[in-house]
């Protein structure tokens, strides 16, 4: 517990950067995220993490010097071109994407590999730190990179307030954001270059392999939650905000733990719970909206059949046998008494032994299901011509959604009909 | 001598790779082998934990395993839980991949393993690892052994079921209805991957492994129009990028994998420019219409 406000009062200053540092990278390149992952280009954030090594390399052998910003600007360049040449491989060959992707990827990234082994083989002393490109060392943030950091984070987040309208557009319709006349180029340019920018600030904290994850794992987990973009946005910078401070945490803590690496796997569990549990969109609640839904068409049916066991001969609150229903529709036994169990509670039929009969709530509701089946019925012969004999299967489904307003509709259409294609009474 | 071994276990590493990489940029999954060739790592690292060495046979099966794991994650979370398919690539192996190395920072002094050996390899010290019998015989590299078992077993696979594997890659709804069951042989190529790139990767790396899965069966993806010539001309062009890979890497000294990732890199450059039938600089030229009189 001394450990957890020692931590969150932030006297330490490298606690402070390291914090800090790790917040800001997290939540500026998942923002930059969304977008690209909107636009189904989730991975070229891969490809450009690995092509920044080789220009960090390039960088320090022509200018001899370690100055951040010189090397930052050969990451920038590379990286920046690693995605232009997939974008002319794609568009000049038959290569697919991820081909082009994997690709670039690994050839970038060996030349970095060959020109940064060159480069400790030479003897060169300066070289030391140049693989904090690779791996990335959170735990080492000084005060001069948070500086780095805020700029980019700022500079990503007026960006994006600014180009707002624009890059939605560009990320759901690019087709219509071309046909009233935005610069798309520019903009799909801008995008590159923010992605570049997140990319190669990113690395040196979390990594060559993790900085993918910085960029699509908080955006992938905030899609679940919500269809808004806005929120989107929001939601995935303060879940890459969260975590950053997590991991942060946990490596002070811990300090052989490093930061980079539970940084993201926090994210991941972030993301992956939100996969399984997000409301609306999530696994469970999609599993449980569909049981929901099957045990309701199964109810229905049930009511269906016992209303058109009563048809004949107009009793419909006699009592039917679980034999009865099976000879007049093929449901296993096991649901149908599970279904008729369910009824039971919600008092649309009565049990006496080992029989059952509908109460009049019950009447109407499966009265109610079977007039759907045979308006649809209907509707389908005389609006679309459908032979007679075609059209049960569609009205089987149809007859669970259809909602009052629509039925209402229905009848007006059909002028209040009384007999179905078969010649059933309409009830 | 070194070199032979090199340029061998290279040449291996490229064949078996190769001919599964035309396998999936085919299918389109040429960023499930690069995940798959990164989430491997946790099971590396389990593997070594449980029974405390190197040895070669639980580290494959460990890793094996994880890589038949990425790929049931990475369906899952596309089919089942209805992430995009991209996301959900990104998401398993970066996840698997911190495992690992969270494990190994926890297991520090118990590992001799480090990040930059998984990433691009020792395939220098190939040669020194060698593989010497109780009675004294000494059978040459350890690696050989491994990734050359590997590869015969690649070629078998392929040359077996060749028909499944190319029905199930150009025409899945064909090879389903003559009764091919198609995630059965997902399945199964995945698990030649994943082997394939747990057996390769002590001797170069991860990223080595990428550019052997993806540069020369792209490579020769613009060179020809059968895919029986595919199959052979990539691996020719990934033998041919060790053994260029090795002598560049001697002239500048530095990491050999790293090297032959870049020839590999060439060779597609100059297939993109020059393929006879699909070369930009090619059809430019014939595109150029007949002067009008």
């Amino acid at each position: 517990m001394s450990d957890f406000t020692e931590f969150f009062s932030f006297t330490d200053a490298n606690v402070r950067y390291v914090t800090i540092g790790s917040v800001l990278l997290a939540s500026s390149s998942a923002v930059v995220g969304c977008f690209s992952l909107l636009r189904k280009r989730a991975l070229v954030g891969d490809a450009v993490a690995h092509a920044v090594l080789p220009g960090v390399c390039l960088a320090f052998m022509l200018s001899g010097t370690k100055n951040p910003l010189i090397l930052l600007l050969g990451a920038f360049i590379t990286g920046w071109l690693s995605l232009v040449v997939i974008d002319v491989i794609t568009s000049r060959s038959r290569i697919k994407e991820d081909t082009a992707i994997g690709l670039v990827l690994s050839v970038f990234f060996g030349i970095g590999i060959l020109l940064l082994t060159s480069i400790q083989h030479s003897g060169n002393a300066a070289q030391s730190g140049l693989d904090k490109f690779l791996f990335g060392n959170a735990a080492a943030l000084i005060g001069e990179d948070l500086i780095v950091f805020s700029v980019v984070a700022l500079l990503l987040l007026v960006c994006t307030i600014v180009f707002y309208k624009e890059l939605m557009l560009l990320c759901f319709d690019e087709a219509y954001a071309h046909t009233i006349g935005y610069p798309v180029r520019a903009l799909e340019l801008l995008l590159t270059t923010l992605t570049v920018f997140a990319v190669v600030v990113g690395i040196q904290a979390v990594g060559v392999v993790l900085m993918a994850a910085m960029l699509i794992t908080p955006a992938a987990a905030a899609r679940f939650w919500t269809e808004n973009l806005r929120l989107m946005l929001v939601l995935a910078a303060l879940m890459g905000a969260f975590s950053g401070m997590a991991g942060a945490f946990v490596s002070y803590t811990a300090p052989a733990m490093p930061t980079g690496p539970w940084i993201v796997l926090i994210i991941s569990m972030i993301a992956i719970t939100s996969f399984a549990f997000a409301p609306g969109k999530g696994w469970v609640s999609r599993m449980w909206k569909q049981r929901r839904n099957k045990s309701r068409v199964l109810e229905e049916n049930l009511l269906k059949v016992m209303y058109q066991l009563g048809e004949p001969n107009q009793d419909y609150f006699t009592s039917r046998n679980i034999t009865d229903i099976m000879e007049r529709r093929q449901i296993p036994k096991r649901a149908i008494s599970r279904g008729l169990n369910k009824l039971r509670r919600e008092g649309y039929v009565q049990k006496d032994r080992q029989s059952w009969m509908l109460t009049r709530q019950g009447q109407t509701r499966g009265m109610r299901v079977v007039r759907l089946h045979r308006l649809w019925e209907l509707y389908l012969t005389q609006f679309l011509e459908l032979a007679s004999d075609h059209v049960h299967e569609d009205a089987e489904t149809i007859e669970h959604i259809i909602t009052p307003e629509l039925e209402q509709k229905l009848m007006q259409e059909l002028e209040y009909p009384v007999l179905d294609p078969h010649n059933n009474r309409i009830p | 001598m070194n070199a032979f071994w090199i340029i061998l276990t290279g040449s291996l590493v490229a064949t078996c790779c190769s001919l599964l990489g035309c396998y999936l940029i085919l299918r389109r999954m040429a960023m499930v082998g690069d995940a798959i060739s990164h989430a491997v790592l946790p099971g590396i690292v389990i593997a070594f934990l449980v029974t405390g060495s190197r040895d070669s046979v639980p580290m494959l099966i460990g890793a094996g395993l994880l890589g038949v794991l990425t790929t049931f994650l990475i369906e899952f979370f596309h089919r089942v839980a209805r992430v995009q398919s991209d996301a959900a690539i990104g998401v398993t192996f970066t996840w698997l991949f911190a495992i690992g190395i969270i494990l190994i920072s926890v297991f520090a002094g118990q590992i001799d393993l480090d990040q930059d050996c998984v990433l691009y390899g020792e395939i220098a010290y190939t040669p020194i690892d060698l593989w010497i019998s109780e009675d004294g015989w000494i059978l040459g590299p350890r690696a050989v052994w491994t990734v050359g078992t590997v590869t015969v077993l690649v070629i078998l696979f392929i040359c077996l079921s060749y028909k499944e594997l190319y029905l199930t890659a150009f025409d899945a709804a064909y090879a389903a209805s003559i009764g091919i069951s198609t995630s059965l042989w997902y399945y199964l190529l995945m698990s030649a991957v994943s082997l394939t790139t747990v057996a390769s990767f002590e001797s170069v790396g991860a990223i080595l492994v990428v550019a052997f899965l993806v540069a020369p069966p792209a490579t020769a993806y613009l060179l020809t129009d059968n895919f029986k010539t595919m199959l052979v001309l990539s691996a020719l062009l990934g033998i041919l990028a060790s053994a260029a890979g090795y002598y560049l890497a001697v002239w500048l000294d530095g990491s050999i994998a790293g090297a032959i990732a870049t020839v590999t890199g060439i060779e597609f450059v100059l297939a993109f420019l020059f393929s006879p039938s699909r070369g930009i600089w090619m059809n430019r030229r014939k595109i150029v219409p007949a002067p009008i009189n």
